[in-house]
């Protein structure tokens, strides 16, 4: 093999192979705000339906962006932005259900608020004071999950058990490009197909798994994957929160109808570092950063509502407001959070219980109870070694 | 027990033990590769999918990180999976999803949600299978908060342990100690069961206490069964439980009999063994006479079939053991 045919089967990435108008991706709003159609996927949203996504994707940064300063500014151990990603996590989120289950990241800050999970809820994990810490049940929405991939193990189960109910609800399992290569991604795919599980896979590839891009996750596109597994895949501008919205809503319908697993490829960028404690410039280019500005799914929204004149000033002031007061929530919220007490760490590691961990707790608070009861110490123990030579 | 309970395999004990979970919760599903049609390479499942269907016993795709990490969502769904790991060594591909995910989500969401999945695995040496089929992980999993391990030693445990696996709200592994398969004893299924962690004294004695679970009980027994011949009264205990462990059990019997050596086919090297020495010490040090010794496997590699009977404990290496605790 010649170097050069080497070099040509090498994977490129470059502006103009990630433009939005490359084929097999859906997109319903282009980058300048222009209306277009899709001959699969089609949507007709209200001027309040169209504002309503706008403010889920203004609010949801405003959200993410105190997150950040209160990491900085040492109240929270970390964090996982998920600027850049508000289209596809608000459209895919608004297209599903009450009753459908989802499966999240931990970087689905804007899914968890289309299901009406308390912002708060999702920083307590990167607070330090639990390690999820809520119910699961209470707005379907489970917990975050760090190893990547694993969670779209537990929602194809959690959707062979939706069948075998003969529900008709659906699960959204999410995950990014780079857990497309993780084992448990692709048992998730036998298993979904095998039992035609009514299960979305969801896939926000925002081109990095933290330094690497996703040219190191797979040679073909990763909706294109499904196939081999035989169900359909399809790719989304994940930047378009209407075509977002459009393709997740056919994915759901497909999957509750009977019809088994899709994969939805949501094809869009991570703006920010991978986490609070990355540093994006020792990998990627201004220049891919700044094209990726010009693709910005709020500026997008926001581009089309005043073209068409659907949301005035008074409805951007009002907005702007509410995002502060959401800010400040957080702020407040985090700052206030208490510390767990030190017996928690006892807590609900069986749910029968376990002698061990009882034998251990009772230990432990009797080890702490000394302290309270034993007096001051006034002296030192050079002082007191001292004593009585 | 009553005299008229029926004799019976551990492996039709677990078969029964089964049925009779699936037949009493619809929510009982079985899991694993082969279990269906075949009944599972072991038989283990003989007949349930014949007589409860494809959708309570589900034939699976070869992946054990599969299998484990949708009885999760199984679970969450509030089905109560039962899974079967087809072998000891074939478990590590599905170790992630039982440390990181099965054994925590209860932690994760404060309480709120319960994972009553229980993971089989047909456990340990003896029968002259290659590699990866004769291993004892039981402390890789033991080790983990979360979990609760537990080893049935013969047919009656077998049966009652297996139901009240599922029943826990917890995640339950079971080893099942495969060279005992084929091995009968008296199964009362009318009896009240004994409590699923509580350690019971198989042989009462006062000379010194042989300690074991699974497999190995059995040759203890055969153990001070040999050593009585010499005159020495020596007392079994079958653990059944690894996580918890009744120590209360253990530390009675040691304060009787002042002698402790702890028999398992796992390597001794961080075994449950080590673990148990270290508590009874503790707990009793004023009883002992003896340390507490350890028999077991070494820190190698599970051998090829023709050397596991020179690795795996048996009569003689426990009754060295004995020897050497007594010579204290």
């Amino acid at each position: 093999m010649s170097v050069k045919s080497t070099a040509a089967r090498r994977p490129t990435r470059g502006g103009a192979k990630r433009r939005g108008d490359e084929p097999g991706l859906v997109q319903l709003l282009t980058p300048e705000g222009e209306r277009v159609e899709h001959s699969e996927y089609s949507i007709d949203l209200t001027p309040e339906e169209l504002r309503g996504l706008y403010r889920d994707m203004v609010l949801t940064r405003r959200f993410d962006a105190e997150a950040i300063t209160l990491q900085r500014q040492g109240e929270l151990g970390l964090w996982a932005s998920l600027l850049g990603q508000e289209a596809a996590q608000i459209g895919s989120g608004r297209a599903t259900r009450p009753d459908d289950y989802i499966f999240p990241t931990y970087r689905e800050h804007g899914v968890a608020w289309t299901r009406d999970v308390d912002p708060l809820n999702l920083l307590g994990m990167f607070r330090g004071v639990n390690n999820g810490g809520w119910d699961p049940d209470e707005n379907n929405f489970h917990l975050y999950t760090i190893v990547i991939g694993s969670q779209t193990l537990h929602a194809t189960g959690y959707a062979m058990g939706i069948a075998k109910d003969g529900a008709d609800a659906a699960v959204i399992a999410y995950f990014g490009d780079g857990a497309s290569s993780q084992g448990d991604v692709a048992e998730a795919f036998t298993f979904a197909a095998v039992y035609n599980a009514p299960v979305v896979f969801f896939c926000q590839n925002n081109q990095w798994a933290i330094s690497e891009p996703t040219e190191k996750q797979s040679r073909v596109p990763i909706y294109q994957r499904a196939a081999g597994y035989g169900f359909p895949g399809v790719r989304v501008d994940g930047n378009d929160v209407l075509a977002v919205l459009a393709v997740t809503r056919a994915a759901l319908e497909h999957a509750r109808s009977g019809q088994g697993p899709m994969l939805v490829e949501a094809f869009t960028y991570r703006m920010g570092a991978h986490t609070t404690t990355d540093d994006p410039t020792r990998y990627r280019s201004d220049d891919e950063r700044v094209e990726w500005a010009t693709k910005d799914p709020i500026a997008r929204l926001r581009s089309y509502l005043d073209r068409q004149e659907l949301a005035g000033e008074e409805f951007h002031a009002a907005l702007e407001t509410e995002a502060d007061a959401l800010a400040k929530r957080v702020r407040d919220g985090v700052r206030n959070m208490p510390n767990p007490q030190t017996m928690a760490i006892f807590e609900n590691a069986y749910a029968d219980g376990h002698p061990l961990v009882d034998e251990e707790r009772a230990q432990f608070a009797a080890y702490q109870a000394a302290f309270a009861d034993a007096p001051e110490h006034s002296e030192g123990p050079a002082a007191a070694s001292g004593k009585g030579h | 027990m009553s005299e008229t309970a029926p004799q019976m395999a551990m492996s039709k004990a677990l078969n029964e033990s089964l049925r009779k979970a699936l037949e009493n919760d619809p929510k009982v599903l079985i899991m694993g590769e082969d279990v269906g049609k075949l009944g599972g390479v072991f038989r283990i499942t003989d007949g349930l999918y014949k007589d409860f269907g494809e959708d309570r016993v589900i034939d699976t795709p070869l992946a054990e990180s599969g299998i484990v990490g949708t009885a999760i969502g199984l679970a969450l769904r509030g089905y109560r999976p039962v899974v079967e790991i087809q072998f000891d060594g074939f478990v590590f591909p599905a170790y992630d999803q039982i440390v990181t995910q099965l054994a925590k989500m209860h932690a994760r969401a404060l309480g709120k949600i319960k994972l009553p999945v229980v993971v089989r695995i047909p456990y340990g040496g003896g029968i002259g299978a290659v590699e990866h089929h004769s291993e004892s992980p039981e402390t890789l999993f033991a080790h983990i908060a979360g979990l609760k391990v537990v080893s049935p030693a013969n047919p009656s445990d077998a049966y009652w342990m297996l139901q009240q696996a599922i029943e826990c709200d917890d995640p339950v592994i079971f080893f099942e100690p495969k060279r005992r398969y084929w091995d009968k004893g008296a199964v009362d299924v009318g009896a009240v069961p004994r409590g699923l962690h509580k350690a019971v004294v198989v042989r009462p004695g006062t000379d010194l206490t042989l300690a074991a679970y699974g497999p190995m009980v059995k040759v203890c027994l055969e153990a001070a069964a040999a050593a009585a011949n010499e005159g020495r009264d020596l007392e079994v205990l079958d653990l059944r439980s690894l996580s918890p462990i009744d120590f209360d059990t253990i530390q009675a019997s040691v304060e009787k009999t002042r002698r402790l050596v702890v028999v398992h086919e796992a390597p001794v090297f961080y075994g449950a063994g080590g673990e148990i020495a270290a508590r009874i010490t503790e707990r009793s040090f004023y009883h002992l006479e003896a340390p507490v010794l350890r028999v077991g496997g070494f820190h190698v590699p599970y051998p090829p079939a023709r050397l596991e009977d020179e690795y795996l404990p048996g009569l003689d290496r426990v009754l060295d053991s004995v020897d050497r605790a007594l010579a204290f």
